[in-house]
């Protein structure tokens, strides 16, 4: 076309593009300082939210540690920032690394692997691919004519959800590191055992709509990403960071604040009996609840950490929790488009089972 | 100029279209944009994360939203091809 193509001018350069005057090496080490100086940032801060939420409540405030509004308070001064200053790190982290990733060199990579192998490889994937639940259908697609065993695409598709930044910060944050990383173990064991058994169902195939076998699927084109310089990895990893806490904000002071006045209020053992070890039935019962419902992990954390603080067992807990984030009825209506409402059952079925498993192995060893 | 947003209508694949839209009032109408949602057009493509913005053809993005000044150089690299 010979019109002019662009709003600017040809000679003005936009500024907020990478200035060609100024040379790539001075960029970097900018980039970089800014880096170490947010990460200093962050670790002073961190280290200061004991001290200054029992500053405020107790000593600004005056309010005294043992009453049920000091406790309910203080536990939410301190969680709120802790949980967001997390979260803002790991999703950082998280992020940086997954600009290493793709669903097309994941794809690749699973292309062909049998069975086994093939869904141990797929579950450590599915923890660090980019992965967003609307491209699910795409993804799904694109693995299974690139020749992925179906098991093994399964094996993914329960990872990528479950093992996710957020519900590994706020575990970390509210229980733990151990309970954090039982948890990503745990889900990565069911991710792949699931998969595992899906793929040995016989003529499980069938059990996807026919047109996706059909469909010509054309080859993937060269994906910008493996070729990225640091600075425009950080570029994406701090606007993805802001983007997440944005949208999970709200859920957190909510969860948070309800947490806290469980915390406060609720006297110690109230929900042993309908949550505790001996109701044996409260581990299927949570994950039946659970696997409905969609919710973000960062608000669903913090009302579990309370409710275990009254009675609730660490298995039904941690049972709802993964039922919660793995499994949702908008997940499955999605997946509807490419599977038939047996083979939904199925996954379904097999995931919610190991769930439910885990959840009463806890409930016995801890 | 064609470009093209493939994506299942969820909110990050309108928010591209939207940010598309906006680049390219200013331009001239021979640059159009559409939104295509349908699965088989979708993978015809190669891709497999949504959003995905094609260019005349060619995918020149995916995966992710891009900002406005990314577009712009979308844009400008593909006239240049």
């Amino acid at each position: 076309m010979n019109k002019e193509l662009l709003a600017h001018p040809p000679g003005e350069t936009n500024p907020n593009l990478l200035d060609p005057q100024q040379p790539t090496i001075n960029r970097e080490w900018r980039v970089w300082g800014l880096l170490v100086v947010a990460a200093m940032a962050w670790w002073i801060a961190w280290n200061s939210l004991q001290p200054l939420a029992d500053w405020i409540t107790y000593g600004l405030l005056g309010l005294s540690p043992t009453s049920a509004f000091g406790s309910a308070l203080a536990f939410f001064l301190y969680d709120v920032p802790k949980i967001l200053l997390l979260l803002t790190g790991m999703i950082f982290v998280v992020t940086t690394i997954r600009t290493f990733f793709s669903a097309e060199s994941t794809r690749q990579l699973l292309g062909g692997k049998r069975q086994g192998v093939g869904n141990v490889l797929a579950a450590l994937l599915g923890v660090v691919t980019p992965f967003c639940s609307c491209s699910a259908v795409p993804l799904f697609i694109g693995f299974v004519e690139a020749g992925v065993p179906l098991g093994v695409t399964f094996s993914f598709l329960i990872a990528a959800p479950m093992v996710n930044e957020v519900a590994l910060v706020m575990l970390f944050g509210m229980f733990g590191w151990q309970i954090a990383l039982i948890y990503m173990a745990t889900g990565l064991l069911i991710a792949i055992l699931a998969g595992m058994v899906i793929g040995r169902v016989p003529h499980i195939e069938s059990g996807v709509e026919d047109f996706v076998w059909q469909l010509s699927v054309g080859t993937a084109s060269s994906e910008p990403g493996e070729r990225m310089t640091w600075p425009e990895r950080f570029g994406i990893a701090w606007h993805s960071t802001r983007e997440i806490v944005s949208k999970v904000w709200p859920y957190v002071v909510a969860g948070i604040a309800l947490g806290a006045f469980i915390h406060g209020y609720v006297p110690a053992d109230a929900l042993a009996g309908i949550m505790g070890k001996d109701a044996w039935w409260s581990v299927p019962a949570a994950v039946l609840i659970g696997v409905p419902m969609y919710a973000n992990a960062a608000g669903v954390i913090p009302v579990v950490q309370a409710v275990m603080e009254k009675g609730a067992a660490m298995g039904t807990a941690l049972a709802f929790m993964m039922a919660v984030v793995a499994l949702s009825l908008p997940e499955m209506i999605i997946l509807r488009r490419v599977l038939k409402p047996w083979l939904i059952v199925i996954f379904v079925g097999v995931v919610a089972l190991g769930i439910i498993l885990i959840g009463y192995l806890f409930n016995f060893i801890i | 100029m064609e470009i093209k947003v493939l994506g299942s209508g969820c909110s990050n694949c309108k928010r591209t279209k939207a940010v598309i839209d906006e680049v390219i009032k200013d331009l001239s109408p021979d640059v159009t944009a559409i939104e295509v949602h349908d699965i088989a057009a979708i993978m015809a493509y190669g891709v497999m994360s949504t959003p995905a913005i094609v260019i005349d053809e060619k995918v020149v993005s995916a995966g992710k939203v891009p900002s406005k000044n990314q577009v712009v150089e979308m844009i400008r690299k593909a006239q240049a091809a």
